[in-house]
């Protein structure tokens, strides 16, 4: 009762003093000094998006116009660097190169976090143990583990063909035969599938339990609720980790780069292991074609931007976003 | 301003102050009141657990059997290196000191070392203090500004690797460690989203009364803000660190001289000198492997919990 007091009254004392031109100044001010602060909080982005984002962006496209070696002024060619990527053979390659190990390893990829993500929810809260384990790989540098490749791999005395052995069957020669170079780095990397598998994880056991307990009283069974209750709820975080890899798949470098590439190497048919930004980096750093690399770069993006969009638009039917935004 | 409508948390008759709200809303945390609900009543092991302990322990043994063989390979000598034995038929510690003798390896620890922590601390900082502004602030043009922070993040590294070497050899610091971290002062686009994100969920009320209270803009932020946040800046420390200490195209490009040089570019200029320059030592390369991955090692023991309950806790849902 008092309370409902002191509310008008507080309202009465503000009508009388504050006239409502005066209210709109000071909002004004507030909303003046609000802005100010929030730029303030903004202000490292912003500085960094202009010279580090806006500008590059900018130049590399002028550059992918241009014939630049660092040296000289850059001389401007017109669109001759994108009619010569379609005459590049080697470029053609490492984007058959690129986009088939993309296309292989994505899908294999999130079938197995998905796995494992499964096997460590149904396994319970003692499986803090195997996370440690799953996620260990993915603390190894890159270049150790395309080490590892080299060794592991290796097709007279490698591990992995010792292991195929004791079950019959010949391995081949991963490292060298340039058909299954590709399929052995794709095996290599699903061993550092860690990070998905804990994002997975966590979306597992996000689901609300009740919507389990309700399934089962309507009497659905494990497909059945796998189906319509934890693949829909979800469907966000294997989204997210579809499209995070499908970007990290087709810029796949390192691992690639220290087992195939560099210096003295030669001794390796490599041709397998080119991958698009093998190729890119080569031209840039080593060739010192600054323009024709960029028009590589804006190559790279246009396809990651296509098959991003591509994504999306299929998502759109299949992706299940609590209260929809 | 929306910001009149504050609902005080009232606790014994007393208004807390901001700080003491902070600790109690941290005091238990989502993750734990989440464990405890998963604790529940302890289940029985059935079948279907049963049978995940069995897988999960099979495929445990393949996730951590490279490690193993790693570390045994670098005790094995030169000869040796290529049998699949898990325990070396001949004992050795030659490798440990002909890898010091050969590489400057303590050198490319300290290097990376540096780096790496430079450049955790300053796009931590710098990120939360962007997805804060994000968070906190309304104001005009804020969506579409914070729709350019996403978008960067499907703009690939090869657009921006070209004019951004330009910049740094115009600087004058190609050849230095000062391109593989200064970037990072101005936040990074993953970083912030993920933040925000953490910050969105965090109640409002709380830093409104801390306005009321008197603390500044900066204070809300550092004092209150940041403090609650720990769990997703654990996260966001850790997943840069290791991002930082496996850089190797950078290090590529921008060092020159085997002094400047990181862990991964010296692990990789080894591959070439005595995997492919004709010499086949492949015993120094692996035993250099295992010293720089130890130290990743021990930091991911070190933040495990950090890590996984973060990732759980920030929500990464899209």
């Amino acid at each position: 009762m008092t309370g409902t007091e002191v509310r008008v009254d507080s309202a009465h004392i503000a009508r009388r003093t504050v006239t409502p031109e005066e209210r709109e100044r000071g909002r004004r001010r507030a909303s003046r000094r609000n802005l100010r602060s929030a730029l303030l909080f903004l202000s490292p982005w912003i500085v960094g998006f202009v010279v580090f984002t806006a500008w590059p962006m900018i130049y590399s496209a002028y550059l992918s116009l241009t014939d630049y070696d660092v040296i000289n002024i850059p001389e401007f060619v017109g669109l001759a660097n994108y009619a010569e990527m379609l005459n590049d053979p080697k470029l053609l390659l490492a984007l058959q190169n690129t986009v088939f190990f993309t296309a292989v390893q994505v899908p294999l990829y999130i079938i197995v976090s998905l796995v494992l993500a499964l096997l460590l929810d149904r396994a319970g809260r003692s499986s803090s143990f195997f996370r440690t384990v799953f996620f260990l790989p993915k603390m190894t540098p890159p270049v150790a583990v395309g080490v590892l490749f080299l060794l592991l791999f290796n097709g007279q005395n490698g591990l992995l063909n010792t292991v195929l052995g004791w079950f019959g069957i010949d391995g081949p020669a991963w490292t060298t035969d340039p058909a299954w170079v590709k399929p052995g780095l794709i095996l290599m990397s699903l061993w550092t599938i860690g990070a998905s598998v804990i994002i997975l994880l966590a979306a597992l056991r996000n689901v609300p339990e009740m919507l389990y307990e309700s399934a089962k009283l309507d009497g659905a069974g494990f497909w059945r609720t796998s189906m319509s209750v934890t693949l829909p709820m979800i469907s966000p975080a294997l989204f997210f980790i579809i499209i995070v890899n499908t970007i990290a798949g087709l810029q796949t470098f390192d691992e690639a780069y220290t087992a195939f590439f560099g210096a003295g190497n030669t001794t390796y048919s490599n041709d397998a292991a080119l991958f698009y930004v093998i190729y890119l980096f080569q031209q840039a750093f080593e060739f010192l074609h600054m323009g024709y690399a960029s028009a590589m770069a804006w190559g790279l993006f246009l396809v990651i931007m296509v098959i991003t969009a591509v994504q999306l638009i299929v998502s759109r039917r299949f992706v299940y976003y609590e209260g929809d935004r | 301003m929306s910001g009149l409508e504050v609902d005080l948390p009232v606790a014994g008759g007393r208004v807390p102050t901001p700080l003491e709200s902070a600790v109690t809303a941290a005091g238990s945390t989502a993750a734990e009141v989440e464990e405890l609900r998963r604790r529940g009543p302890r289940r029985r092991m059935s079948p279907g657990r049963l049978f995940s302990w069995i897988a999960l322990a099979l495929l445990g043994v393949v996730f951590i059997y490279p490690f193993v063989w790693l570390v045994s390979a670098s005790f094995k000598p030169r000869s040796d290196v290529f049998d699949n034995r898990l325990i070396p038929e001949t004992f050795t510690f030659d490798n440990y000191i002909q890898v010091w003798q050969e590489a400057p390896l303590a050198l490319w620890l300290a290097n990376t070392a540096i780096v790496t922590v430079l450049a955790a601390v300053t796009v931590t900082f710098s990120s939360a203090m962007v997805a804060w502004g994000f968070a906190y602030f309304r104001f005009r043009g804020r969506g579409v500004l914070f729709g350019f922070v996403l978008a960067t993040m499907m703009l690939p590294g090869a657009v921006t690797m070209i004019p951004t070497f330009l910049i740094w050899n115009a600087l004058g610091q190609v050849g230095t460690l000062t391109p593989l971290w200064a970037g990072n002062l101005f936040g990074s686009a993953f970083y912030i989203f993920l933040l925000r994100q953490f910050f969105l969920g965090l109640p409002r009320d709380l830093f409104d009364a801390a306005r009321v209270d008197g603390a500044t803009q900066w204070g809300v932020f550092w004092r209150i803000a940041l403090p609650l946040c720990r769990p997703a800046l654990a996260v966001t420390l850790v997943f840069e660190v290791q991002a930082v200490w496996t850089d190797l195209m950078r290090a590529l490009i921008y060092l020159r001289d085997s002094a400047t040089f990181t862990v991964p570019r010296g692990l990789k200029s080894l591959v070439d000198a005595f995997g492919f320059g004709g010499e086949w030592h492949w015993e120094i390369i692996v035993t250099a492997s295992v010293i720089t991955t130890v130290p990743m090692i021990i930091v991911f023991f070190l933040a495990q919990r950090q890590i996984i309950d973060g990732v759980a806790s920030t929500g990464l849902k899209g």
